[in-house]
């Protein structure tokens, strides 16, 4: 969708539109690491604001570990935050008993990452969403519920029905398991979704099903919907604004469009050049390497600049805020700011189209720690 | 285009002279104990060359992850090979039918140089031990007589071949996130030294920067090691650029077998091309995506003829009654050595059963 059209869209018929439903302001999670030292903590999650409105879907992408399953799991409240709130309609949505996250699991319902650990082994597929169907919808029986069954499981197109429903886990392929997930969480009829990575077990024509049948949820249903995914071009497609992490704090925000096709900050540039096309092999970012940024002691500053190719002083001391890049776009960038100091960006293409694809020295080591090096 | 440019995945080193270091030869699978058994793998040949990575795509459910666990002779119960072989071929050049072996004769055999990288590896870490050591056990179990000096560095560095920090070496698996996880079982597999390394679905977890720095260090280990490698994915934009042949599956069968920019450039599979344009593009204009019509046939109620044909806007009568097998295409001037099973490209087998042979479309025979 482009920015015109998504800005009508919010503009819509209901004026309750423009007002979150799910909100989550300066979120921070962190974990105590036990070890050497027992005050070390792993700072997955660090000042994330987010809004889910009725009828969005906002993706969040990024590096593996920067924390994108950690805000699902915090907005879900299955852990409790370290720093910051989490809304529900503008209220605060801290639930305190079992009783209040019951209420709280039948709006915001989760599909979690991994559908191989989601699922019950022991249970088929009937059981599980027998028994979402009953906690969410009520006690059904019989014909009513042998359709409500078949109404799920056609929604994710495992049909014939039959061929599934009495399936356990472990007799259905990965791509099969994870739409039983899905058709799980379908079956609390919820506020919000937040989904982790829902396709990225799924091959390209079922993506596209489960895909469209997400924008069906958002278009029909009015859902929100947070969509985790490392599949950028998905989130050009599906989401209305992309949300962009490095290491725990969100790097650029912004319409989807817009942040895939022209980003802004230096990490959102590499992540979408490393892309794989094969339309195009040569604007690659190759040897785009660099240690993963330690969570423990996360790098001052600009938690990027280790990798970064622009790095000033200014990057390694002071952190950058979200600055406006355009419209309705921002990126935690010094390169944006309006200071003498800052850093003069260039192509990320170009500076690491020029390092050697391979580390090494680390290739080295590894080899030579080798045992039994044959050729 | 310039495919050979690529760093890494030593496209120029792929052996004129073939090396085969694994041979699948007409794998059967079945699923079930009862009268009806779902047939998963029908007749699945496939080889696999020393050093070279082969690329194994198709929809979910078509049977690429039986295909790997049969493969490695770890097929869990109800799964149940029903005919072919799996050649192994060490380097000192003695086959073995690793199917027929005895457990005892597979334990002393080269076997051991199989390391496989399983789907939804994340959830097989033991749970209660910290990473570091689970590969340092891993590397002690492997190499006989490895210090412990020696073992915990070489995890280290093997952690951090896959971008793994070195204060993370001491968390425990619930500690990571998933595609931390799935970065460790790349690290234990690569641990093991293995000749023939397949994972299946390796990297569905990371972001494809991470992505991109693992495949590409595995293939310059690949090129220094003389491992070989067999990816199993959906995500063929992936497979075009790190593979060296690709074999597209459908519903337990390979329906095409070619180099991997054959595959990209001139598809003659109608799967094949199906699947090739039902990916959304970053770049360039938005189009609407059709995706393949339908969804795969049923494996336990499989029709005779062609298992594609209800999804296939080439069929014709044939292909309800003839069932393709792997041929040349029929198109003047291909490539030497890539197959396809489609009735357009096979007019003998048509007429043999009694029908007129159709021409290959245009868009089947660039
Ligand atoms: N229970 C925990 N204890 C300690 N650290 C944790 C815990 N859960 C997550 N972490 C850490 O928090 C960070 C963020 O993890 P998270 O799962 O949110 O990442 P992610 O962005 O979802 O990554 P991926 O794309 O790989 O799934 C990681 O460094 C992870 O190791
Ligand atoms: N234990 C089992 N019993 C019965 N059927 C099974 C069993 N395991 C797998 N199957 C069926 O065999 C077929 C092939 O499964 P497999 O896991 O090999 O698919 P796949 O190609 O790896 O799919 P994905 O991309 O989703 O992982 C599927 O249709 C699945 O339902
Ligand atoms: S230029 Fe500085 S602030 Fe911008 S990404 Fe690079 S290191 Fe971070
Ligand atoms: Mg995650
Ligand atoms: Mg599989």
């Amino acid at each position: 969708m482009t920015a015109p059209e998504a800005a009508a869209r919010s503009r819509g018929a209901d004026p309750g539109d423009d007002a979150p439903v799910l909100q989550a302001v300066g979120l921070k999670k962190h974990f105590p690491v036990r070890g050497l030292r027992s005050h070390d903590v792993v700072h997955a999650v660090d000042d994330v604001d987010l809004e889910l409105h009725r009828g969005r879907v906002v993706a969040l992408v990024g590096e593996s570990g920067s924390g994108k399953s950690t805000i699902a799991r915090l907005l879900a409240q299955l852990m409790p935050v370290t720093g910051g709130q989490i809304l529900l309609h503008g209220q605060d949505a801290t639930v305190r008993n079992r009783r209040g996250f019951r209420a709280y699991v039948r709006r915001v319902q989760m599909i979690f990452q991994d559908p191989f650990g989601s699922l019950n082994p022991v249970h088929t597929v009937r059981y599980t969403l027998t028994r979402s169907v009953r906690i969410h919808q009520g006690k059904l029986r019989g014909a009513e519920l042998e359709d409500a069954l078949s109404a799920l499981l056609t929604r994710v197109q495992l049909t014939p029905v039959e061929r599934y429903v009495d399936k356990f886990p472990h007799e259905l392929s990965g791509g099969q398991r994870q739409r039983v997930a899905i058709a799980r969480a379908l079956s609390a009829d919820p506020e919000v979704l937040l989904a982790d990575e829902p396709i990225s077990m799924l091959d390209v024509s079922i993506r596209l099903g489960i895909l469209n049948l997400l924008r069906d949820l958002r278009d029909r249903l009015q859902i929100a919907i947070l969509y985790i995914t490392h599949d950028i071009a998905s989130a050009r497609y599906f989401a209305d604004r992309t949300m962009v992490m490095y290491a725990g704090r969100v790097v650029e925000s912004g319409d989807s469009e817009s942040v895939t096709q022209d980003p802004k900050h230096p990490y959102t540039q590499l992540l979408v050049r490393s892309a794989p096309d094969p339309e195009d092999l040569d604007a690659r970012a190759r040897g785009a390497r660099g240690e993963a940024p330690s969570l423990v002691r996360p790098p001052a500053g600009c938690r990027f600049n280790p990798r970064c190719p622009f790095a000033t002083d200014v990057c390694r001391t002071e952190v950058p805020p979200l600055l406006p890049v355009g419209d309705g776009r921002l990126a935690a960038c010094w390169g944006y700011a309006d200071r003498p100091d800052r850093p003069t960006l260039g192509s990320v293409l170009e500076v690491y189209g020029e390092r050697p694809a391979v580390d090494e020295q680390l290739l080295a080591a590894v080899e030579g720690t080798s045992t039994e090096v044959q050729r | 285009m310039s495919v050979s440019t690529f760093p890494g995945t030593g496209r120029g080193v792929i052996p004129t002279v073939a090396d085969p270091v694994l041979e699948i030869r007409n794998l059967s699978v079945e699923y079930g104990y009862d009268e009806n058994p779902t047939k998963v793998l029908r007749d699945v040949s496939l080889t696999l060359n020393r050093g070279e990575v082969l690329g194994l795509a198709g929809e979910s459910g078509c049977g690429k992850s039986t295909l790997a666990y049969a493969a490695t002779r770890l097929l869990p119960p109800p799964g149940l090979i029903t005919g072919g072989e799996v050649v192994f071929r060490g380097r000192d050049g003695v086959e073995q039918d690793i199917l027929t072996l005895s457990d005892k004769d597979l334990r002393a055999s080269r076997w051991q140089d199989m390391a496989i990288v399983f789907q939804g590896a994340m959830n097989s870490l033991n749970p209660v031990h910290r990473i570091g050591r689970q590969i340092v056990d891993a590397l002690q179990a492997h190499v006989p007589g490895i210090s412990r000096r020696d073992a915990d560095d070489r995890a280290a560095h093997l952690l951090e071949l896959v971008g793994i920090s070195a204060d993370r070496v001491r968390s425990y698996p619930h500690q990571l996130s998933g595609g931390m996880r799935q970065r460790v079982m790349i690290a234990m597999a690569l641990a093991l030294e293995p000749q023939v390394l397949i994972m299946d679905e390796p990297t569905t977890a990371l972001d494809v920067v991470m992505q991109r720095q693992i495949v590409e260090q595995i293939a310059e280990l690949r090129d220094r090691l003389g491992f070989s490698v067999i990816f199993i994915t959906h995500d063929v934009s992936l497979l075009i650029e790190i593979a060296d042949r690709i074999a597209i599956m459908y519903a337990g069968e390979i329906v095409e077998e070619a180099h991997a920019h054959d595959v990209y450039r001139r598809p003659r599979h109608p799967y094949s091309d199906g699947l090739l344009h039902s990916f959304p593009p970053l770049r360039g204009p938005r189009r609407e995506l059709t995706g393949i019509p339908g969804s795969p046939p049923d494996l336990a109620r499989l029709p005779v003829g062609c298992p594609f044909r209800d999804r296939c806007a080439f069929a014709f009568d044939a292909c309800a009654t003839v069932s393709p097998r792997l041929t040349a295409p029929a198109v003047p001037g291909d490539t030497p050595g890539r197959s396809v099973a489609c009735l357009r490209h096979d007019p003998a087998a048509v007429t043999a059963a009694g029908f007129t042979p159709q021409p290959v479309p245009d868009r089947l025979s660039l």
